[in-house]
């Protein structure tokens, strides 16, 4: 690390400022500039001078002013202290900031990401003397009634534990080890670490991702399931749901740590998450979900440049969690407001646009973001994976949109979010025709393994019903239902049955916000029976469709996914031992 | 605005459309103020658009049209736009799109100065709006509810009736805030003068002139002045939510000559545009308006934004509104077609939302049966859409009788539940039993999105069902 150097600014254009004499600035550096200190990154290099982002408002800034190259990259904290808490683009502890300086942000107020004052229960899981890797768990630290801080020895570090600190409480500044390098040399550990947001954190392998990320969202997991490492664009135009679909996610998804990034959006969509996470459960643990969640909070108002750097700073920390052999889910909306950012400042400095003005570099910068997911074998050893979800934002619902062009080509899963399903409020509003999941066979597995579930068979039967249906839905369009055969009624009706009792289910029914994999194989199982009974009755018995549309069963099976919770799956196999009982009825009756 | 001692500059090296452009300048700010005098003493405002180390370009609010290039004199005033606070003198007032009065009265002298760009809100200290607000207006009340604190703009096109559904609003929600204190503050952004005149009359007549203050660049004022009007609004809008613990009621309108002024200053500045000539930056500059509303944790009071905007050619996906939409918490969509059928207030409901609906509606807020029973009549409207177009096709004598009863659904959903009087002030319990009324036209297993028990309590006790 060379000595402070210092810059002039001679430029400023709205977030982008430039400087000359900006001897001996790397790229990415980060900056100090002025007398308010306010932050900012190094974005571009050439001769003596400089272009920055400036991460804070830069109004009142004047050329002259005095830059100050911090000799390290934009970095997070990462350490105890992180779960459960909110921080901006910039890892600046929002809690804290509203504390010292009220409801609205200030510039220059920094503040330190995680809390210098506080103790930590540490335990010791290793003796000194011993040799350690890279990632090699060291200790413990509870962060919360439900996560455990393992302590690991940083990347790019190896060698002797010469000492570790006994059980007991210390703060993050304090050493908790020392070790003795390749070089021998004498290094400290503390209970956190300091890494470059923009650098991926190293790992030992990558390993395909194979078991579902479980959301308990049946359109979801039955048909367009992501695995735990695995990647999911949801492109939807404004009103579509994906910021509920988003929120479903971190509430309910099987991972063990969230990393929730509101990227350019709503203020009041964190105040939602940030009212309703302490309250509630985890339905796993049943531990409040907030114990589990990292909140990143830069919203559509707050400085440009820092949202920018918001999903670096998200992924970051959640790779961090899976170097402990967590699964870790990222949630980020939206990437478009990421990529507007990038476009902001690329146009601020002149550069020349590819499409719609987005920077040709859009692309690259995306595939990064997304190859930055993956199930991996830690440093440590351990089975961990980052799962990542992002929000796409197209301009008139328009999909051929650049974002949603690049994104499609480095995610493995696409949640297509449709304008006219929203509009009549049919929710989730995946589109099953242009959803598609690149993790269908690697899931299968796992639902097979769990309990024997038909989940293949009963997926595809269901998908080719839909699909049939679309057909006949240009024809009904056209000359009306009525003019159906019998046949093509049952794919008709049948296919409303799976669309409205099966595939949609609201976010805010306390019931069915949150459907167990039982509950979902046993409702498709009941319903694609249904169906198969209707095709049976209507070819071999010419029982018009309409009559057999009158079981009372099928009241029932309306009802089902919002009376029973389906921690008990007797109400399911109930309903299905009547349909077969009424069908029988229904045959001996009419024949 | 009294004129400060600057630094002065004599001379323009360009003037383009707007912005004007300042050699040799040393130690001016960002974003500060900038006093433009013209060679006949005349000033106008302008602010620093960016700056190098000798060059400002500054953006003119009343335009550059005969300033002289030699003879113009620019003053900075090392601060940003500012406005003063302060409820007493600003309630009742009439100003001009510059925060200047229009009334004869003085200005704003008393308050403390505020930036008008404010600032952001910390996330974690806004509290989540949850307060139902009762408009009397059905197809909002009942399918796309307005809460305390919620953005929730009006999208219209040219000659639909905004002006009337939103000065309806203004007047209904009024009644229910009698025990506590409440403000309108108004910003015309190119306006017509009658539809300006429209809104004060109305207030007037409903006797709430003295809580309002208006800010108003009407059609013929300096475009650019637009970008400042909606936030000295915002501004005395944070004052008196956040500091007077009033419930404020902002109306901005219209917001579509606002982004015509920001894409003029961005073409002049030779900016690279995204969508439709309309700079990259256009969400990021909504967002730094339609973001200040709502509450926060330290004051009672809240910002409750209508926004209005006219689409142009009625398009929903033209970045104005689309834009607007990914930033507000939904949108009252209005509709050329329903306005031709003579339905008053034309609000085409399907591409309408409340994002901040769930919560504010329910039992102990409104009643158990509204997310389902909104959720059942958005549903049914939607088949009822659908076999409308199947009817254009095959002729209403070929729809089944199902079909048939969607058709019925359609007309008395849009004559008796979207359309009422201006004057026509429902309650919400009105409202929700016309909405059972109309989902009863169907037999009950039909109504799939609501509970039996619903059905039972609420749906049963209706006309229709008795006929049946
Ligand atoms: N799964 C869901 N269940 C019920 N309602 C939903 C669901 N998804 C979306 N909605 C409705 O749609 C509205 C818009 O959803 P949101 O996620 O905010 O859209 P986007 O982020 O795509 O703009 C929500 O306010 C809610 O009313
Ligand atoms: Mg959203």
């Amino acid at each position: 690390m060379s000595k402070t150097r210092k810059a002039i600014i001679n430029e400023i254009n709205g977030p982008v400022i430039k400087v000359r004499q900006a001897y001996g600035f790397s790229m990415n550096e980060m900056v100090v500039i002025g007398e308010e200190k306010l932050l900012g990154e190094v974005i571009e290099l050439y001769g003596d001078q400089a272009t920055i982002q400036v991460y804070e408002d830069t109004t009142g800034l004047k050329p002259g002013t005095s830059v100050h190259g911090q000799g390290l990259p934009l970095f997070t904290e990462l350490g105890p202290g992180i779960v459960g808490h909110v921080f901006d683009g910039i890892q600046r502890p929002l809690s804290v900031m509203y504390q010292d300086s009220g409801p609205f942000i200030r510039r220059g107020k920094a503040g330190e990401a995680l809390n210098r004052d506080k103790a930590w229960a540490f335990k010791p899981k290793t003796g000194s003397g011993e040799r350690v890797s890279p990632g090699q768990v060291i200790g413990d630290v509870e962060e919360t009634d439900r996560v455990v801080h393992r302590i690991m020895v940083p990347p790019n570090l190896s060698g002797r534990l010469l000492e570790i600190a006994p059980e007991g409480p210390y703060t993050i500044e304090e050493k908790i080890a020392l070790l003795e390098d390749e070089k021998g040399e004498t290094q400290e550990i503390k209970l956190y670490q300091k890494w470059p947001v923009r650098r991926i954190r190293p790992y030992q392998k990558r390993i395909l991702p194979s078991e579902p990320l479980f959301t308990g969202q049946r359109v979801i997991d039955f048909f367009f399931p992501l695995a735990k490492g695995g990647t999911a664009a949801i492109p939807g135009g404004f009103g579509t749901g994906k910021t509920i679909t988003q929120h479903q996610l971190s509430k309910w998804v099987d991972a063990d740590i969230i990393v929730y990034i509101g990227c350019g959006e709503r203020g009041n969509e964190m105040a939602g998450v940030l009212m309703d996470f302490p309250k509630l459960l985890d339905p796993r643990t049943g531990r409040p979900l907030i114990e589990r969640t990292i909140f990143i909070a830069n919203t559509s108002d707050m400085p440009v440049a820092a949202r920018e750097a918001s999903i670096y700073t998200g992924i970051t920390i959640a790779e961090y969690y899976r170097d402990m052999g967590y699964h870790v889910a990222l949630m980020a909306d939206s990437t478009s407001r990421w990529a507007e950012a990038l476009r902001e400042i690329a146009g601020r400095m002149e550069e020349m646009p590819a499409e719609e003005g987005f920077p040709a570099y859009l692309a690259s910068r995306l595939a990064e973001f997304y190859e930055r997911a993956g199930a991996v074998i830690t440093g440590g050893g351990e089975t961990g994976s980052v799962s990542v979800i992002g929000a796409v934002s197209p301009p008139g619902s328009d999909f051929s949109e650049p974002v949603t062009q690049h994104t499609k080509r480095y995610v493995s899963t696409f949640w297509a979010l449709d304008k006219e399903l929203a509009s009549a409020r049919y929710f989730p509003a995946i589109n099953y025709l242009d959803s598609y999941s690149g993790y269908v066979e690697s899931v299968a597995l796992w639902w097979k393994k769990k309990a024997d579930f038909d989940w293949t068979d009963l997926r595809s039967q269901a998908l080719a019903i839909l699909k049939e249906d679309a057909k006949l839905m240009n024809i009904v369009k056209l000359i009306g239902e009525d003019a159906l055969p019998g046949d093509q009624k049952v794919i008709f009706h049948g296919a409303r049955l799976i669309k409205e009792d099966f595939l949609q289910q609201s976010a805010f029914d306390s019931v069915d916000t949150y459907s167990p994999a039982g509950k979902q194989v046993l409702m498709l199982r009941i319903i694609l029976r249904f169906i198969e009974r209707m095709k049976e009755t209507v070819a071999a018995h010419r029982i018009p469709v309409y009559r057999i549309m009158e079981v009372p069963v099928l009241e029932e099976m309306e009802r089902m996914k919002y009376t029973y919770k389906g921690d008990d799956l007797k109400p399911f196999k109930d309903i299905l031992k009547r349909l077969e009982e009424e069908f029988d009825d229904l045959l001996k009756r009419e024949a | 605005m009294p004129a400060r001692t600057g630094l002065e500059y004599l001379g323009l090296v360009r003037v383009q459309g707007p912005l004007i452009f300042v050699k040799g300048i040393a130690n001016i700010g960002f974003g500060e103020m900038a006093e433009v005098v013209t060679s006949e003493g005349e000033v106008r405002l302008g602010r620093v658009l960016s700056i190098s180390d000798d060059l400002a370009v500054v953006e003119v609010f009343e335009g550059t049209a005969g300033l002289s290039g030699s003879e113009s004199k620019v003053r900075f005033l090392g601060r940003p736009f500012e406005y003063r606070v302060s409820a007493e003198e600003v309630l009742g007032r009439i100003f001009d799109g510059l925060g200047r009065p229009l009334d004869g009265g003085p200005p704003p002298i008393a308050g403390q100065t505020r930036d008008i760009n404010g600032l952001p809100i910390n996330p974690v200290a806004r509290v989540y709006p949850q307060d139902f607000i009762q408009t009397g207006i059905s197809a909002i009340d009942g399918l796309n509810v307005l809460v305390r604190g919620q953005k929730l703009p009006i999208f219209s096109g040219s000659g639909l009736p905004h002006a009337q559904l939103s000065a309806q609003i203004v007047r209904q929600t009024r009644l229910l805030e009698k025990e506590e204190r409440f403000a309108i503050v108004f910003a015309a952004m190119g306006t017509k003068h009658e539809e300006a005149q429209f809104f004060r009359n109305d207030f007037e007549e409903s006797g709430s002139l003295k809580n309002v203050v208006m800010f108003l660049n009407l059609a013929d004022d300096p475009s650019i002045e637009r970008l400042i009007t909606p936030r000295i609004a915002l501004t005395v809008a944070e004052h008196l939510a956040f500091e007077e613990d009033m419930h404020v009621l902002v109306i901005l309108t219209d917001m579509t000559n606002y982004c015509e002024a920001l894409r003029e200053v961005a073409t002049s500045k030779g900016e690279v545009p995204s969508r439709k000539g309309y700079p990259g930056y256009l969400y990021s500059d909504l967002a730094s308006i339609y973001e200040r509303a709502g509450r926060i944790a330290t004051a009672k009071g809240s910002i409750t934004q209508i926004a209005i905007l006219t689409m142009p050619d009625d398009d929903i996906t033209h970045p104005i509104p689309d834009l607007t939409g990914y930033i507000t918490e939904g949108q009252i969509v209005l509709d050329r077609g329903l306005f031709q059928k003579g339905i008053y207030p034309p609000i085409n409901v399907l591409p309408s939302l409340s994002r901040l609906m769930s919560d504010g509606i329910g039992e102990g807020r409104t009643r158990e049966d509204h997310q389902n029973l909104a959720s059942q009549v958005y549903a049914l409207y939607a088949q009822a859409k659908r076999v409308e177009r199947l009817a254009s096709i095959i002729g209403e004598e070929d729809l089944t009788g199902r079909d048939r009863l969607f058709l019925r659904f359609s007309n008395e959903f849009e004559g008796r539940f979207i359309k009422q009087g201006p004057y026509e002030n429902r309650t919400i319990f009105e409202t929700l039993d016309l909405g059972w009324e109309l989902g009863m036209i169907f037999p009950s297993r039909d109504l799939t999105r609501v509970k039996p028990e619903e059905i039972q309590k609420y749906g049963k006790t209706t006309l229709f069902s008795q006929q049946k």
